[in-house]
């Protein structure tokens, strides 16, 4: 008797699903960009947090090396790219997607993850100095003007009116630079049109972010980090605002379901802090989803939440943004997060790339277990350079955060 | 009645070591062998204890691995983390500690727990072989001498010398350059047991310092740094002349759990 081969059908994704919409952005993304620069259209290369109301209103193109960098390592090449960086004498101790995109400036290819060379660059120091001299570098190699808004950072716990002021006459001769570079005119209608989407984009992810404060929640965390990437990229777009709404929409049904999109059962639930280690993305992810661990928290939902009400508020938005922040800030903000979303234990990523999110973080997160009575580990790993993770030392550390977490609940 | 037999087994980098209780939680065998995850060792461990207790594979009700080599070891029948392990252990022999630095052949990790031994918190050293039991091999081969008689020679030592904490690479080019310029050999050792004590005590400053104070892993058996870890942390340290074994004897533990709780 033959055996039936019984074919598992072929999973088709709904293409009106938010999750559908947010990858086509993605891929719209980098189609336009491709489109853009066939048109003769200058393309900028600009740092992900660049307050992107600017170029939004004057209908320049953009893209991100931070995004095309982490893209490059998720998909493997990570290493290579870094190797050439460092061939050229830039230290491993610098940032691995500074190291990427210094590389890929030089070689222009990259199956992985292509996007147009740049005609100019912008750059923003809130998310970290290195970005200056990265930038600074590329601006030199290429012979490209650069745009460049110094946000320093903060020592205190909010920023001063002086700091605002600084920054906004910044911004406001990042305008002037800009439309002498590209020639393309400022609106003020525009603008205004701009900052209600922005803020509409915003809105929505924060919504649909804070949705995994249910238990069990209805999505795994790490979607969160697919999806981040039209945060960044597409925030003044009213497609993004519409697709993070359907999102919201769709985890508000999940609730009400009881379904999520954590294939698993949520048995334990953790906060992550610092950004993915891409390089290693499913490992790192399938190690916690095979204990039952779902990521419910990260600081990067509300890294690309802008809410304001006016300029001199998206400027103090800018400032305030994550890493721009003093430790008791972002204590604090990691501290509501975590209580908010019942995390039982923090996982840290040593991230060996940032010397500023890493630099204060041993004290962080010591500060954050004590605040919510969780048990704290941290590995080491990178954001872009595989060599930095070891896969045997990350099981070991989550899978006695997981005999904690579950001796904490009365088990053996 | 028949009698239960009660196994764990501690794979790690370099030594597999087993420990085997009795229905009545008593330690009635143990093994150790000199090779770690990834050879022959944790067999020849597991076989060895069985052997020399006179009983085959079918006698064990339970057995747990941990370790680094926990997961591939096909004859257990549970893991957990060396984490729990330790400290399950340590307070089966110390109840009075709170505060656990293990220095293994790979990593080192100070374990913070409470009255009923339960873990609190843990700290783990970074990718760094510094401060490990890997980082007093290569010294002791440079230095040629037996690992077993570092202590010796840091207790004879007048004035300790300087060795990085950082790397275990540039700890060995110190330690060649201060062969090279003469310096005495037991001064050496004693810096090496101060680096690696140094490094340790750091992580276990950072998860917050309990007394009572025990050491555990292999590298407890070595006195010099035993000596230096106490003096870098200003208070007194319990050891256990078993103290390699208390990964293995908290396995054992746990699996005596898994059948009687």
């Amino acid at each position: 008797m033959s055996e039936e081969v019984i074919k598992k059908p072929k999973y088709v994704e709904d293409p009106n699903s938010a999750k559908s919409k947010l990858n086509k952005i993605t891929s719209d993304h980098y189609s336009n960009l491709w489109m853009a620069k066939e048109k003769g259209e200058m393309i900028g290369w600009c740092a992900s947090n660049f307050p992107q109301e600017i170029f939004e209103t004057l209908g320049l193109t953009v893209c991100y090396p931070e995004n095309q960098a982490a893209a490059i390592a998720a998909r493997g090449a990570g290493e290579k790219m870094c190797l050439i960086s460092e061939g050229d004498g830039y230290s491993n101790d610098i940032c691995a997607y500074a190291r990427v995109s210094l590389a890929y400036a030089k070689i222009k290819d990259a199956p992985e993850q292509n996007m147009p060379q740049p005609d100019y660059l912008l750059c923003c120091n809130n998310i970290c100095n290195t970005m200056i001299k990265w930038y600074e570098n590329l601006s030199v190699e290429l012979n490209i003007p650069l745009v460049l808004i110094d946000i320093p950072f903060n020592p205190d716990y909010n920023p001063s009116k002086a700091e605002v002021e600084y920054v906004k006459n910044q911004f406001l001769e990042a305008i002037k630079q800009l439309e002498k570079i590209t020639g393309k005119t400022w609106s003020d209608e525009k603008f205004k049109e701009v900052m209600e989407i922005s803020n509409r984009t915003s809105r929505a992810w924060l919504k649909a972010t804070n949705f995994t404060k249910n238990t069990p929640s209805p999505l795994n965390g790490f979607d969160l980090l697919n999806h981040m990437a039209v945060a960044v990229c597409a925030r003044g777009k009213i497609e993004a605002a519409e697709a993070f709404e359907l999102l919201a929409e769709e985890y508000e049904k999940a609730v009400q379901e009881g379904t999520s999109t954590f294939r698993a059962e949520e048995k334990h639930r953790l906060m992550f802090e610092g950004i993915a280690c891409w390089p290693h993305l499913r490992v790192t992810a399938t190690e916690l989803k095979s204990r039952g661990i779902n990521m419910v928290a990260t600081i990067y939902a509300d890294a690309f939440g802008f809410i304001y009400d006016d300029l001199d508020g998206l400027i103090e938005a800018y400032c305030n943004v994550p890493n721009a922040m003093n430790l008791e800030h972002a204590r604090d903000k990691r501290v509501a997060i975590a209580k908010n979303t019942k995390a039982e234990a923090l996982l840290v990523h040593t991230n060996r790339s940032c010397k500023l999110w890493s630099g204060f973080m041993y004290e962080m997160s010591r500060q954050i277990g004590e605040a919510c009575e969780i048990p704290v580990a941290s590995f080491d790993g990178d954001q872009a350079d595989p060599r930095n993770f070891s896969e045997a030392q990350y099981a070991t550390r989550v899978q006695a955060l997981t005999e904690i977490m579950e001796s904490n609940k009365g088990g053996k | 009645m028949k009698e239960s037999y009660f196994l764990g087994i501690d794979i790690g980098s370099t030594t597999s070591k087993c420990i085997l209780l009795n229905s009545q939680r008593e330690i009635i065998g143990s093994s150790l062998v000199s090779a770690g995850t990834g050879t022959t060792g944790p067999q020849k461990a597991y076989e060895d204890i069985l052997e020399k207790a006179n009983l085959t594979a079918g006698d064990i009700s339970f057995t747990v691995a941990t370790g680094y080599g926990r997961i591939m070891f096909t004859e257990a029948n549970d893991e957990m983390s060396e984490l729990s392990c330790h400290a399950k252990g340590v307070h089966h022999i110390f109840p009075d500690v709170h505060t656990i630095i293990d220095i293994g052949g790979q990593d080192a990790k100070v374990i913070s727990i409470n009255d009923a031994g339960k873990v609190i918190n843990f700290v783990m050293n970074d990718k760094c072989a510094a401060g490990t039991g890997r980082f007093l091999d290569v010294m002791a081969t440079i230095l040629q001498i037996n690992i077993n008689d570092l202590e010796i020679h840091a207790r004879e030592a007048v004035r300790p010398a300087k060795i990085s904490s950082t790397c275990t690479v540039f700890a060995e080019s110190e330690v060649i350059s201060q062969l090279s310029s003469g310096e005495n050999v037991n001064n050496i050792v004693a810096g090496i047991c101060e680096s690696v004590a140094g490094r340790v005590a750091s992580l276990a400053k950072r998860v917050g310092i309990k007394e009572e104070i025990c050491m555990s892993g292999g590298v407890a058996k070595n006195g010099g740094v035993r000596d230096a870890m106490s003096k870098s942390l200003g208070a007194k340290l319990q050891y256990s002349p078993k103290a390699q074994y208390m990964g293995a004897l908290g396995a054992a533990l746990f699996a005596y759990d898994k059948l009687n709780i």
